[in-house]
């Protein structure tokens, strides 16, 4: 989320002072996102800076009016049609810890699981009943809190999968299982884990 | 007050090598106004515990108690009518009957229960106004949309004076918009003070509980803890 497209975003309605874009701002995004008047400031001095947006005449203050330039709504139809780079996952931590944890002898894996999934689903019952208590009008909010709850859920889904895979891989094959604590072998690249191919 | 509990709770299934453990000593209880999740993977006994919650299947042991009364005390007539006045169920696949419009089908657990025509359909229609539905009383289920059929669902499982509301993913094939409708009128029944529980493999559903409890291999392993303040969500953070 950039401060800088979204201000683009809130002058291509129309003029509007920097007081406004602030509230425009925290209003559109659930007010899950703060922002101070600095940083409001300073942003819109960089676009005014870029030829992005130009301000009338009145001095520096509250007063002082904004608008959108050509140069500005096409760049921000150009950043509104360019995807975000996920292509390039994050090194996850949980996916690390799962990992490792095939490897300390003494550590259940399931019981690991199941404690960064009851974190998670209570992450997400806070995150429903905020939802819940905001009620259905207030779009902006709904549509960042389901952000959060997807990207939660994804994860929950992760180690329920892994849960699955990890069990699956237990009952297979005989011999040293490594889903109970005992090491087993580190995963390498072009080989799965534990299953039977 | 409690609505529901399980005490040491075990299903068994068949005998000798296909013996099937589908659920072992489990413990649940459920306050009248509380929502409760009850999350797990395929074949961890679920679905199994929500039909002995509801008096459609016997535990091979442990015991049922409904609104405070054990259920293995009752005669079946009287397990019958605690079935058709106390509790409502709310199916994956819906289940509305095809030939009754959508007031017929939620009046048909009143009517069932000897209540006469006429006032079992004005507490029909009732639950179905209740539900946003109170156009649609006279269409038949395959002229509704699926978010409509589950509302009709639903208002079938809280009409008259049910106490505990039983859910089997209740969203089914919705979308997550209808899911979440779904899950607002759960939480809305449960405010009157009906016990809900709800059995779900979906983390999203559950999330709706007030507390969730985790089922794996016929097992309670965990439950969620009554969760923090949302302001603990919103600690400002800089924006960039």
């Amino acid at each position: 989320m950039t401060v800088r497209h979204a201000l683009l975003a809130l002058l291509s309605e129309g003029p509007k002072y920097g007081l406004q874009l602030r509230q425009e701002f925290e209003a559109r995004t659930g007010e899950v996102w703060p922002l101070n008047v600095g940083q409001v400031y300073t942003t819109l001095q960089r676009l005014e800076r870029d030829g992005l947006i130009e301000s009338d005449d009145a001095e520096d203050g509250p007063q002082r009016g904004f608008r959108i330039t050509p140069e500005g709504e096409e760049e921000l139809s150009e950043w509104l049609r360019t995807p975000p780079d996920l292509s390039s996952p994050p090194r996850d931590e949980l996916v690390i810890k799962v990992l490792v944890a095939l490897r300390v002898p003494g550590v259940d894996v399931h019981d690991l699981i199941q404690v960064h999934r009851r974190y998670l689903v209570q992450l997400m019952q806070q995150w429903t009943h905020l939802k819940q208590d905001a009620g259905e009008g207030d779009l902006g909010f709904a549509l960042v809190v389901d952000a959060e709850l997807f990207r939660i859920d994804s994860v929950v889904r992760w180690l329920d999968a892994a849960e699955g895979r990890l069990k699956r891989a237990s009952t297979d094959i005989p011999g040293p299982a490594s889903t109970n604590g005992s090491p087993g072998p580190l995963p390498r690249r072009g080989r799965r884990v534990g299953v039977r191919r | 007050m409690t609505a529901l509990e399980l005490r040491g709770v075990s299903k068994v299934y068949g005998e000798g090598p296909t013996e099937v453990h589908a659920l072992r000593e489990v413990n649940l209880s459920v306050d009248a106004g509380d929502l409760v999740a009850v999350m797990g993977p395929s074949g961890s006994g679920k679905s199994t515990l929500l039909t002995i919650a509801g008096s459609l299947e016997d535990p091979t042991a442990g015991e049922v108690l409904v609104g405070g009364l054990a259920l293995s005390g009752l005669s079946r007539n009287d397990r019958a009518r605690l079935r058709r006045r106390s509790i409502g169920y709310v199916f994956q696949d819906f289940n509305l009957l095809a030939g009754l419009t959508a007031v017929e089908n939620v009046a048909l657990p009143l009517e069932l229960d000897g209540i006469a025509a006429k006032k079992a359909q004005a507490s029909g229609l009732a639950a179905l106004e209740q539900l946003g539905l109170s156009d649609q009383g006279s269409r038949f289920p395959d002229q509704l949309s699926g978010g409509e059929r589950q509302r009709v669902a639903i208002a079938r499982a809280v009409v008259g004076d049910r106490r505990l509301l039983l859910a089997d993913e209740p969203s089914g094939a919705l979308d997550s918009v209808n899911g979440e409708a779904v899950m607002r009128l759960m939480r809305a029944a449960c405010r009157r003070g009906v016990a809900g529980v709800v059995v779900t493999h979906d983390a999203q559903l559950a999330s709706w509980a007030d507390r969730v409890v985790f089922l794996r291999d016929g097992r309670v392993v965990d439950q969620t803890s009554p969760p923090l303040g949302p302001e603990s969500l919103l600690q400002p953070t800089p924006s960039q």
